[in-house]
């Protein structure tokens, strides 16, 4: 079997501050095959943002990659030289922000930045770039693209300012977008343009994707394989139907109950109670103890290991297989 | 049913650019300077009857805020009125009752960073007489309790706790005024999941327990369908749907809401399903510029001539809501 | 780790991280409570005429003069022993900056956030009249102030004020507009709290931080403008030196090879205004959240 083009193993960064030394992320390991969509979902503080950070070498001090290794194509990135990485990122492996003026520079023109870009890592002439720069507007479903190019960040509507956020991840066709939370600050019916068009995107030209998000629901309309994570640990990994449809982690069938589309209107809401523990001073054994109704003993001593199977839990109590 | 509790009447609310000597000298000089105005709300009228929850829903920039603002006495409107219980809510731009509060989105903002909790429940409570600065103490702790914090909480800074433990405490101070009707703008919008949940349901019971009269505001559908008793569309400044809650969902009438309907991600349980988003063309029109007709016009599917023409009115479906577009039934 | 509750509880523990900052305050400390206690400090009562003696002008530091004490730091033309100077200077002069330095603070702010709430032609009035002095050099309109009204300490405290207001307004108005906006003063409209709660115990405790940073810096600009003034002779008047004064008595002897009379109390000045400026520096640093982990 040939390696998978991302290969992610005992993942943990750190942040070392002056309160002590968050986790934000421990013991991740994944992988991530050719043309795939994973989806990473938890709720704030679970460290799925940071995850996606260390896979492009962005975490920045105070934070490190205290331990494990990021395989990509072959490459290992833990411990890579800074010019290196920059010669990956932007090229192989991408990034799309919740906001776009993470990636858009409010005083240059939407065309400079993308020409930018283009020339960054390929050494095209400027009408060579500009001309790349239309067709991957076009791509990204935005009219005129000719004429868009001249103008400025702020002249786009939120949902076009992120399409151009994705046009410029998508410049140079890389192996690997990581989309943290691209749709969150859209209105329902641009985040469902966008999604449509990441689909046909990602399946047109090949390029994995790894969009993390809150949403379960959105994840599930795109992703094949689901992460769900939790105080910085994956609980639950596995095809993304059979996750939602039959979760074994009380954590995931917690975070599906409490979607208010799951009980009759007017019903009370099956709750998690408490919230996130701080990931200053994480529980010993499972972090999702205090909150889980099955916790026992042993859950309070040690960190459950990941069972794997079908998908994949680390829980010491798994909720049953259904029939 | 019950009778009217809050009435919206023609409610007009138009935002002008406030332009400073130099915009004014400029746009004399014929420089391009912003000067017209955002319709926020054009032309709604609804009524909220006593013990209901009407849900609002609409995406970013159709005036739902702005709506539960003019409702909550917050800001005043251009034109129409909002009473309570036939009294205006604001005469002159001054807010009149006590009777109308309002809990906001973003608990890290609503509160004020440099009060106690404890302070900031009680301080309405003790500016209109409702309780005596001697009772506070006690007054606070029982609605922190209620909201399900502890009472010693009080002494606290709203740093200290979480963001569902702040919208807890913004429940409480809304709730301390002993207000007949609440306004909740986007209550759950910015929490997670697990705690959205916990509020929701935090917010099922108080209502249960207190009877209150609800205007539930959000652009969610599915928290507002699991909240309200009655649903109201906005799009552009106007409401377009407006009906049972079931009945609009299960039987959409406005191209709008069915496409709105239609772009809520939904949970995918089957293997390899290929989930068929509709997603609605376009963007949503500038509402300095709304398109004549019904607003919807140039992204419906629907749209033929009239719609360009002429303004569609509420008027009653066969289903049982009200509907402004010529062309459902 | 317990974080303490009260604003100013966290405001010190993330102040102690920085040790300039915190050798800086102790430093403006030290000569505030120097300031203050400088007659009974002082070796001498400087301007007590009956106790100068001609016989030990222009001493070098270490001299021991007709008091049987030595003058460390030298005396000037009249004889004085220049460390009790230089303590009774510092007390004027930073007396002088505090004064102003509140007094500016106060206007300033209350005109800032008066602007800023009531809006319309008012905020347009007000906020024009600040720009248009912000654009004049302060020094220049407190030289034609002294030179209008007088010397005196009132005169000169009115002049600093007069000149440096603009900036607290500036300040207040960008904070007031800024947190107006916020849900938390939304709420309290929608309470309803009257205008005056809202304006008092919401807008005015938000907008302070800025403008403790600008008061920092002001009070340490105002003690420079002062000194300025003095040294020009346009300050205060002779009976009450401040180091402004007394750099300017010692500078006709500063090429004759007595630079003491001059530099000492330079040095306090500049001493006095670094540390007062880099307290300033701190706290900015520290309330500026983009600078914030």
């Amino acid at each position: 079997m040939s390696e998978p083009l991302l290969q992610v193993a005992g993942l943990s960064t750190q942040f070392h501050t002056q309160a002590g030394v968050v986790k934000a992320v421990s013991d991740v390991s994944f992988s991530l095959e050719r043309g795939q969509i994973l989806g990473l979902v938890g709720e704030s503080g679970s460290g799925k943002s940071v995850t996606g950070f260390s896979l492009l070498g962005l975490v920045d001090p105070p934070g490190r990659i205290a331990e494990g290794s990021i395989r990509f194509d072959g490459q290992e990135l833990v411990g890579m030289p800074q010019p290196d990485l920059r010669a990956l990122r932007g090229k192989r492996i991408a990034m799309v922000f919740q906001d776009p003026m993470m990636t858009l520079n409010p005083v240059l023109s939407v065309g400079t930045q993308m020409t930018l870009a283009v020339r960054a890592h390929d050494k095209v002439s400027k009408q060579m770039a500009r001309d790349r720069a239309v067709e991957a507007l076009t791509r990204v479903g935005i009219p005129d693209a000719g004429h868009r190019l001249d103008a400025y960040p702020h002249q786009f509507s939120g949902g076009m300012r992120q399409r151009v956020a994705i046009a410029i991840a998508m410049i140079h066709s890389p192996d690997i977008i990581i989309a943290d939370e691209p749709t969150t600050a859209l209105d329902v019916s641009i985040q469902a343009q966008i999604l449509h068009e990441m689909r046909e995107l990602a399946k047109d030209s090949g390029t994995a994707l790894i969009w993390i998000s809150h949403d379960l629901a959105t994840v599930s309309s795109l992703a094949e394989r689901l992460l769900v994570m939790y105080a910085g640990t994956i609980v639950e990994e596995g095809p993304t139907a059979r996750v939602l449809r039959n979760p074994r982690h009380p954590y995931t069938r917690g975070l599906l109950d409490s979607l208010p589309a799951t009980a009759p209107p007017g019903q009370n809401l099956q709750q998690i109670p408490g919230s996130m523990p701080s990931l200053l001073a994480l529980p010993p054994g499972c972090a999702f103890a205090p909150r889980c109704s099955f916790a026992s003993e042993v859950c309070n001593g040690d960190v459950p290991y990941l069972v794997t199977g079908p998908s994949a839990f680390r829980c010491h109590h798994p909720i049953g297989e259904a029939k | 049913m019950s009778e009217t509790f809050l009435s919206l009447d023609a409610i007009i609310k138009r935002f002008s650019p406030s332009l400073s000597v130099g915009d004014q000298i400029a746009a004399r000089l014929g420089a391009k300077v912003e000067t017209r105005s955002v319709h926020a709300v054009d032309d709604v009228s609804l009524s909220i009857l006593r013990g209901e929850t009407l849900g609002l829903v609409g995406e970013s920039g159709c005036g739902k805020s702005t709506l539960g603002r003019i409702a909550a006495g917050i800001l005043p409107a251009t034109s129409g009125t909002a009473s309570l219980g036939g009294e205006a809510v604001m005469i002159n731009g001054r807010k009149t009752t006590t009777e109308v509060q309002t809990v906001f989105q973003d608990p890290f903002a609503s509160l004020d960073p440099r009060m106690p909790i404890g302070d900031i429940i009680a301080e309405g409570p003790i500016t209109h007489n409702l309780i005596t600065r001697s009772d506070a103490k006690s007054y606070v702790g029982g609605w922190l309790e209620r909201v399900g914090l502890d009472a010693g909480f009080a002494e606290r800074y709203p740093h200290q706790f979480s963001g569902g433990q702040r919208q807890r405490v913004a429940i409480a101070r809304a709730l301390a005024m002993q207000p007949q009707l609440l306004i909740c703008d986007e209550p759950v919008a910015s929490l997670d999941v697990s705690i959205q949940a916990q509020i929701i349901n935090l917010f099922l019971k108080l209502r249960r327990e207190l009877q209150i009269t609800c205007l539930f505001i959000s652009h969610d559908l599915s928290v507002v369908r699991h909240v309200s008793d009655r649903v109201a569309i906005m799009y552009l400044g106007r409401i377009v749907e407006i009906g049972e809650t079931e009945t609009v969902y299960s039987s959409p009438s406005h191209p709008y809401t069915r496409a709105l309907l239609d772009s809520v991600p939904k949970l995918v349980l089957e293997d390899d399903a290929l989930v068929e988003l509709r997603p609605i063309v376009g963007e949503i029109p500038s509402p300095l510029d709304p398109p004549a007709g019904c607003s919807f016009n140039p992204r419906c599917p629907m749209a033929r001539d009239r719609c360009i023409k002429e303004e569609p009115q509420l008027r009653a479906m066969g289903t049982g809501q009200q509907t402004a577009c010529h062309f459902s039934d | 780790m317990a974080t303490p509750a009260t604003p100013l509880g966290r405001f010190w523990i993330t102040y102690k991280e920085s040790k300039v900052g915190v050798v800086a305050l102790g430093v403006v400390a030290v000569i505030l409570v120097v300031a203050i206690l400088a007659p009974l400090i002082a070796p001498q009562d400087p301007y007590d005429l009956s106790r100068l003696s001609l016989m030990d002008a222009r001493r070098a530091p270490g001299h021991i003069g007709t008091g049987g004490y030595t003058h460390l730091l030298g005396t000037d033309a009249q004889g004085r022993d220049l460390l009790s100077a230089i303590l009774y200077g510092l007390r004027i002069s930073a007396q002088m900056g505090l004064v102003a330095g509140i007094v500016g603070l106060s206007i300033g702010a209350t005109l800032g956030i008066s602007a800023a709430y009531i809006g319309g032609r008012t905020e347009a009035l007000l906020m024009r009249t600040v720009d248009l002095q912000l654009s004049f050099p302060p020094i220049l309109l407190a030289l034609v102030l002294v030179a209008l009204l007088g010397q005196g300490k009132a005169q000169l405290i009115t002049a600093l004020v007069a000149a440096q207001y603009a900036y607290f307004a500036r300040t207040a108005y960008g904070a007031a507009t800024a947190e107006r906006r916020k849900d938390y003063i939304e709420a309290a409209y929608g309470t309803p709290l009257s205008r005056r709660r809202i304006v008092f115990r919401h807008l005015l405790p938000n907008c302070m931080p800025p403008l403790i940073v600008v008061a920092t810096v002001q009070i340490a600009n105002s003690i420079a403008l002062e000194a300025t003034l003095s040294f020009l002779g346009l300050g205060l008047p002779v009976t009450e030196p401040s180091l402004g004064m007394l750099i300017s008595n010692g500078f006709k002897y500063m090429m004759s090879g007595r630079y003491w009379i001059s530099v000492y109390p330079g040095i306090a000045l500049i001493i006095l205004i670094v540390s007062i400026n880099l307290v300033g520096d701190r706290i900015r640093d520290q309330l500026n959240p983009r600078l914030r982990r």
